[in-house]
């Protein structure tokens, strides 16, 4: 910008020049938001967190990118802006005039309102749709989800038909396991899951709150005592994946991680018919509770009142409320 | 003249007398914060004792070997010893008994020569704004030490320098020490200090509240470090139970610090407004006040209507640790879901309560600095009251993946989004500001762009969370830790950073060096974004938050995050080596207007004098009618007697004439 | 205040506050470096790692805190400690003296023995005048629900080591518990002698490790207190390069 100009418009040349600037801006942001968004739909989309290997990562991997595509021309225009202002209306040394007296402009205000309750409307609308369409893009959704996944509820488990899978993810401090109820109720510390069938989690916790977060699954569901939050999914590639706490749950939170693998749909019945087998020949089938859906871990049948007798023992719940407290008041 | 460049002389603070005036008592024969401490320290053993002879024989403290309800009644004795030792309760037991109050002197805070009357419980605004900014500033470089410290730890996620519970407790202590002084960050200093002068005012509402609401946070302060001798909390800064019942005896200084800090809010809070709406000079119409006190404004309303939940989710975690009440314990009836909504309900009128005051803070140098009127006024207001609105409305989008009612979540998705329409204002305002301006680059404007630029990425990662699908990926993890420390720190932070380049002449009569200032603002900048904006990869790539390991493959970002936060640390230092050095040593005199402000405050001596105004004033006009011809000064510092009363000057928008006869 | 005058201030001032905070960051939050690590080497291609579990310890602010103890191989001292090291890709034959009386897991699951090799434990017990009661039993699950058998669990995570440790019986833990700790046998308490062996992993690292049961007593759900602090019933193995 030459210095001898005063930005303020002098004249018909002086305002020629600051309509053509402004052409000159928003052309300038129009050609970066567009290169943004092709390279945000282009390029970076297929590598967008938390990838393409369930309906649930690839639902969340399209809203992000969307998001991305609705942001980038509103952050570039604003940085066009600034940019812009800031050379062309900066104070030459030695001028130490006022700037113009210009309190506002109702249309531009009008304007700007206007847009932004579109933009936001919009994500809402987005948003939604694509909380609803997937069954809960993996959210936890609590203990009775309203969009539910499609799928068949059975008793027992089949490869190759629609049969959903139910898993049962308990978290402890500072472990977790996993309960598949159509293989018996059996228990494993690894999660292993069937390619193109329908999931449903059951996440809940036998003491503080923890949050299952299998990264790569696009799932996350936080994990409350006595409740439980339910996730869907359908993994749609093979592979293996690693399962992060995410709720600070006390000193081994970082540490609460977990190993899994999807898996053809007959490998993993073969796979989890010959847990089931094992563990009902060695007893831990008969050692574990009955499956339910929570669980309170400090009502055990088997022992009764024989435990609190003895020497030595704080009880399950720690002894912190006293042995006499009623479960429910 | 439109502008008072040459307001009445003073020098900067005087260290006052040699020796106190002649018959004064020595200062410690008053009473302030050395008595406070005597009678903090009693109240500890006294409480203690009690708690002991109270608790000691419950069951589960013979197991445990811990006893809080000793803790939590120390710590009650001790607050209430530090506040009897300062002299708080004095003048109220002087009504109680019939007598009269003191003099006015002491009232306004002459009674003391020099430093002592900001160690005592002075009830002059402008020395509790001084004793802010100088307990703010310590209690952020104490909270930024602890950040060091994690940076440090997650340099690796295989060799570990400190333990898994130790970098917990680093981690809660950071965290709280943050969100719960910051609060006061910029309200503290300048709002107690420049509020009523804004206003046109000679005092706040209720200056014994005003001054308790500080004195309230050194205790809190101190108390939430003590619980590094009892091991730390493991909770991080949203204490969430019931892993809070469970925690050992340092989770009961972090419930009982952060109630502590919630009264001193709700207090500050509940004294601005009533300033605010009573105590305006005539012609202060509610068009022509300064927005940063329509920042603090709407901001005492959220304090005085969101604290309080806080404080009774802080007495009930203490009640569950203490008693055995089971209001969080899922098997006893309680619910984990009740703290979780009674900390948000809170927790996101908090995080409001940290970002408008850097919306206020910002407009004002802006508008100076541009030299320019605010590009609409009017719509700048509505944003403000837009946000504080809407922010009681948004706090489930923090428990979204937690198994709430589930037709909840659209609900909230919808007003967390509609929460970015009235904080777009604020860059409607900003940016018709600048335009046609005349810009100048003062270091407290370049900390209002960099408030601009930080406070866009924040607030768009923020509506990449408030879109439930994308939060799936998001929640808990470093995206969320990058978005926050956008908004908060890249916001609120360097709008404090401005506002006190910006201010410091007028409160004390000393320029920061220039220099210097350029120095820290650059580095700051710079390693702020370097610091921060590779976190929302890092959370995208799935870390979550507050581990002490995680995935090989993140360490090499992970260690340059550490190096750009060592290199922001030092940024700090450079403005605690300016800071210092410019207020004890150089004292580069600089009073008078050196901005050229408009504004009512800077038409003053510096320091104001001890009343702020000699007579009430007469507002004319607004204080953002630069490059109007012919515009009114803002205010008539010195009205005949009688005009006040009858003096209603008309509304400016450019030149208009005098009206008010002289 | 003359200049002299004001830089002293500045300058006490300023060590003071370093002085307090380097106390503070090494004494309170560096003091998990204060734990010993014992290090274990091979003999003749094994490692073995002894360590005990008490149901009370010999500190003085915590004395009621259920802890692990680890022995140091070449003194035969019990540390309070729960950090060791082991080589890596080395057989670790493992004994651990349980002197804690049972409680029940909040998962049953753990009472599978899950990790070692052959996914069994053997346990002989001991009564107070340490004498072996009855036989050595093989075992691949102690079963906690069903009597009152498990007293702690040692579990490495990373590893899929679940071992829960055995208790003394029912009868046998009445009022006859060790009460001095660190226990031995020469002490008077009965225990339990449990032995198991695993590979120690071929990458070097820090392996957690943590018990499973609820034995945080006055804590909520069990887990507080002692279970979350280093030296007592979590700790590190340190797997190191031969």
């Amino acid at each position: 910008m030459s210095s001898a100009e005063i930005p303020l418009p002098a004249g018909r040349h002086a305002a020629e020049r600051e309509q053509r600037r402004i052409w000159w801006l928003v052309a300038v942001w129009l050609l970066l938001s567009l290169a943004a968004c092709l390279v945000i739909w282009f390029v970076w989309y297929p590598h967008l967190p938390p990838g393409d290997m369930t309906t649930s990562a690839r639902h969340q991997q399209f809203d992000i990118a969307v998001l991305a595509v609705t942001a980038a021309p509103v952050i570039l225009g604003v940085f066009c802006y600034f940019a812009y202002v800031l050379v062309v209306f900066r104070a030459r040394p030695g001028d130490d005039s006022d700037g113009a007296p210009i309190y506002g402009n109702a249309k531009i205000q009008a304007a700007w309102i206007i847009g932004t309750s579109m933009i936001v409307l919009w994500l809402f609308v987005f948003g939604t749709v694509e909380l609803i369409v997937p069954a809960g893009a993996g959210a936890g959704e609590g203990a009775s989800p309203i969009w539910k996944q499609s799928g068949a509820q059975t008793v027992a488990w089949t490869p190759g038909t629609n049969d959903i899978l139910q898993v049962q993810v308990i978290g402890q401090q500072w472990t977790w396991s996993y309960r598949y109820p159509q293989f018996g109720g059996m228990e494993s510390t690894v999660l292993d899951l069937p390619v193109n069938t329908p999931i449903t989690f059951h996440v809940t916790s036998l003491d503080v709150i923890h949050s299952f977060w299998p990264y790569l699954l696009g799932v996350k569901a936080d994990a409350n005592p006595q409740v439980d939050n339910v996730a869907y999914t359908t993994a749609r590639q093979t592979g293996s994946f690693i399962v992060r706490c995410n709720e600070l749950c006390g000193i081994w939170h970082g540490a609460m991680t977990s190993n899994g693998t999807v898996m053809t749909p007959v490998a993993f019945k073969v796979w989890a018919t010959a847990v089931q087998a094992r563990e009902k020949a060695n007893g831990t089938l008969a050692a574990l509770p009955p499956y339910a859906l929570t669980y309170d871990p400090t009502v055990i049948p088997q022992l009764g009142k024989d435990l609190v007798n003895v020497v030595g023992v704080t009880g399950a719940p720690g002894y912190f409320y006293g042995p006499g407290n009623p479960v429910t008041p | 003249m439109a502008i008072e460049t040459q307001p009445e002389r003073a020098e900067p603070t005087g260290r006052g007398p040699e020796t106190a005036g002649g018959g004064e008592r020595p200062w410690w024969q008053h009473m302030g914060a050395h008595t406070g401490l005597i009678g903090a320290v009693a109240g500890y053993f006294l409480g203690h004792w009690l708690g002991n002879f109270l608790g000691g024989d419950f069951a589960r403290s013979s197991l445990s070997d811990e006893n809080d309800v000793a803790i939590v009644l120390g710590y009650s004795f001790a607050v209430i010893g530090w506040l009897a030792g300062l002299g708080v309760f004095n003048d109220l037991f002087l009504l109680m008994r019939g007598k009269p109050l003191p003099e006015e002197p002491r009232f306004l805070g002459q009674e003391g020569p020099g430093l002592a009357k900001y160690f005592r419980f002075t009830l002059d605004h402008k020395v509790v704004g001084i004793q802010y900014l100088y307990g703010m500033i310590a209690y952020f470089l104490t909270g930024g030490l602890f950040a060091m410290a994690i940076r440090t730890e997650l340099l690796s996620p295989n060799y570990h320098i400190i333990g898994p519970e130790q970098y917990l407790m680093v981690v809660g202590e950071h965290g709280t020490m943050m969100m719960m002084m910051m609060s006061s960050v910029v309200l503290g200093p300048f709002g107690q200090y420049f509020g009523p002068l804004l206003i046109g005012s000679k005092r706040v509402a209720f200056p014994r509240l005003e001054a308790l609401g500080f004195w309230l946070t050194p205790p809190a302060y101190i108390i939430l470090l003590s619980s590094i001798l009892f091991g730390g909390f493991p909770t991080g800064w949203t204490g969430y139970e019931p892993l809070a019942t469970q925690a050992t005896t340092g989770m009961d200084a972090y419930f009982f610090a952060f109630g502590l800090m919630g009264i001193s809010m709700i207090l500050a809070g509940f004294n601005m407004i009533v300033t605010i709406i009573n105590f305006r000079a005539p012609g202060m119409r509610w068009s022509r006040l300064p927005m940063f006190v329509w920042g603090q404004f709407t901001v005492s309303w959220l304090q005085v209507l969101a604290v309080p939940v806080l404080v009774g989710a802080c007495y009930m975690g203490l009640t569950d640790r203490t008693f055995q009440t089971a209001f969080f314990t899922n098997q006893l009836g309680g619910s984990s879901f009740l703290y979780q909504n009674l900390f948000w309900f809170f927790g996101h009128p908090e995080v409001y309560i940290l970002a408008l005051p850097g919306f206020g803070i910002v407009t004002e140098i802006i508008s100076t600095f541009c030299r320019k009127p605010l590009f609409g006024y009017k719509v700048q207001v509505a944003g403000l009251l837009g946000v504080a609105t809407l922010s009681f409305f948004v706090w489930q989008h923090h428990l979204f993946d937690s198994g709430i009612n589930p037709d909840m979540r659209p609900l909230f998705m919808l007003t967390t989004e509609l929460i970015s329409i009235p904080t777009g204002f604020i860059y409607l305002v900003a940016m018709g500001t600048f335009w046609k301006a005349r810009i100048r680059f003062t270091i407290p404007m370049l900390f209002a762009l960099a408030f601009y630029f930080n406070f866009l990425i924040g607030g768009i990662s923020g509506v990449f969370l408030s879109d439930v699908p994308a939060d799936t990926t998001e929640h808990g993890s470093f995206f969320v830790m990058a978005h926050f420390h956008y908004t908060i720190m890249g916001g609120l932070i360097f709008a404090f950073f401005g506002g006190l380049y910006y201010w410091l002449p007028k409160m004390f009569g000393i320029k920061l060096n220039e220099t210097l200032g350029k120095i820290h603002f650059w580095t700051m900048f710079l390693f702020f974004n370097t610091t921060f904006l590779p976190l929302f990869a890092l959370g995208m790539l799935g870390m979550p938050r507050r581990v002490f390991t995680y995935a090989r493959n993140l360490e090499t970002l992970n260690d340059w995050v550490s190096i750009s936060a060592f290199c922001l640390g030092a940024s700090m230092l450079i403005f605690l080596f300016n800071f210092v050095m410019s207020m004890a040593f150089w004292r580069q005199r600089e009073v008078g207007n050196p901005w050229r402000s408009r504004s009512l405050e800077w038409q003053l001596s510096t320091p104001p004098p001890a009343e702020n105004f000699r007579r009430v004033p007469v507002i004319l006009a607004g204080p953002y009618d630069y490059g109007v011809k012919d515009a009114l000064p803002v205010a008539d510092l010195d009205p005949p007697p009688g005009v006040i009363g009858s003096a209603y000057a008309p509304a400016t928008r450019g030149p208009v004439t005098r009206e008010v006869e002289d | 205040m003359s200049l002299t005058a004001r830089v002293a201030a500045l300058i006490v001032a300023f060590l003071c506050v370093v002085g307090v905070g380097v106390f503070v960051a090494v004494y309170y939050i560096g003091s998990a470096n204060q734990l010993p690590t014992v290090a274990y080497t091979a003999s003749g291609g094994v490692v073995n790692v002894a360590l005990q579990e008490d149901p009370q310890n010999n500190s003085t602010t915590t004395p009621d805190w259920v802890t692990y103890y680890t022995q140091d191989p070449t003194t035969k001292q019990w540390l309070h400690t729960t950090l060791f090291s082991v080589p890596a890709g080395t057989r670790v034959n493992v004994t651990i003296y349980g002197y804690d009386g049972c409680t029940p897991l909040r998962n049953n699951y753990w009472s599978k023995v899950q990790g070692t090799l052959g996914n069994v434990v053997t346990v002989q017990q001991f009564n107070k005048n340490n004498r072996p009661l009855g036989l050595t039993t093989t075992e691949s699950l102690i079963n906690s629900w069903a009597t009152c058998s498990v007293g702690h669990t040692f579990a490495i995570p990373d590893l899929g080591l679940y071992v829960p440790v055995a208790s003394p019986n029912a009868q046998n833990s009445v009022n006859n518990l060790c009460s001095n700790s660190p226990c031995t046998p020469a002490s008077g308490g009965a225990y339990s002698l449990e032995k198991f062996s695993f590979m120690s992993p071929s990458q070097p690292g820090s392996y957690r490790w943590q018990c499973l049961i609820p034995c945080g007593g006055g804590f909520l759900n069990g887990n507080g207190g002692p279970m979350q602090t280093l030296g007592w019933m979590a700790g590190f193995m340190n797997v190191v390069s031969t």
